[in-house]
């Protein structure tokens, strides 16, 4: 589940629930869908509300990563639970995928 | 060493049971009051595990899923998630950070080297054709419980 603010070229999507292979697929096909707008090129996910996700989560991430640095874009995530942290930390995506909270510090 | 508790269940190889499976651990070890970080590891190694049933062992035929747990006396939680799928021909190639045979489906090819970091131990023994068990274990505490 999930809901999305616009600012300008930048959509902030608040993801909901947890993040599996069984979730995967209908969250990769609404963020798709957000993402059909060629004018969005930043995508800030939300996890707070989503403080769990398996190695799934890496694969839809990494994928809408790819959709948006072809339009020069980027993704980021913040507000991760520790489980999340650790999932990022271990797949390396820290080094395409910013962590906002890391910024604020 | 003595086993206080132990479980089996048997489920369908289906992706709505993933959650299923992390409830079912949780709910399995959560008398012994370990902390939220051992629950949320062992939620997360389950979650791995059963997902590899369903997507590499079973794929779109499905079959059914063993999960099978078992607490020692000294806290120590042993877990086994078994298939009778199509089985891994090269265990170590597989269980190599990244491999994954189904990239076009995003898959990212981190389940084994989630469940080894997740967790005190894993073992994957397979047979092609004849299916999967990987073999787990976790401290659930710091100390032996009190009986």
């Amino acid at each position: 589940m999930l809901s999305h603010v616009r600012k300008k070229d930048v959509l902030v999507v608040r993801l909901e629930g947890e993040l599996d292979q069984c979730s995967a697929a209908s969250i990769r096909r609404d963020l798709d869908m957000l993402l059909q707008d060629a004018s969005v090129r930043h995508l800030v996910l939300d996890m707070k509300k989503m403080p769990f996700m398996d190695s799934s989560g890496i694969g839809v991430i990494l994928g809408r990563y790819r959709t948006l640095s072809l339009r020069g874009g980027s993704v980021s995530v913040m507000h991760m639970s520790e489980q999340v942290k650790r999932i990022y930390a271990l797949s390396g995506m820290g080094q395409v995928i910013a962590d906002m909270d890391e910024k604020e510090d | 060493m003595r086993f206080i508790n132990h479980m089996r269940l048997q489920f369908d190889a289906r992706p709505e049971n993933e959650s299923f499976a992390r409830v079912a651990i949780s709910a399995f070890t959560v008398h012994l009051n370990p902390t939220l970080d051992v629950l949320s590891d062992l939620r997360t190694a389950v979650s791995e595990a059963v997902t590899n049933a369903i997507v590499h062992a079973y794929g779109e035929k499905g079959g059914q899923i063993i999960l099978e747990a078992a607490i020692r006396e000294d806290a120590l939680l042993l877990l086994s998630v078994r298939d009778y799928g199509c089985g891994i021909e090269n265990i170590d190639r597989a269980m190599q950070p990244f491999f994954t045979t189904q990239p076009e489906k995003e898959r990212s090819g981190m389940g084994f080297s989630v469940m080894q970091s997740f967790m005190d131990s894993v073992q994957v023994t397979s047979s092609p054709g004849e299916g999967t068990c990987v073999q787990m274990e976790k401290k659930l505490l710091a100390t032996a419980p009190q009986q």
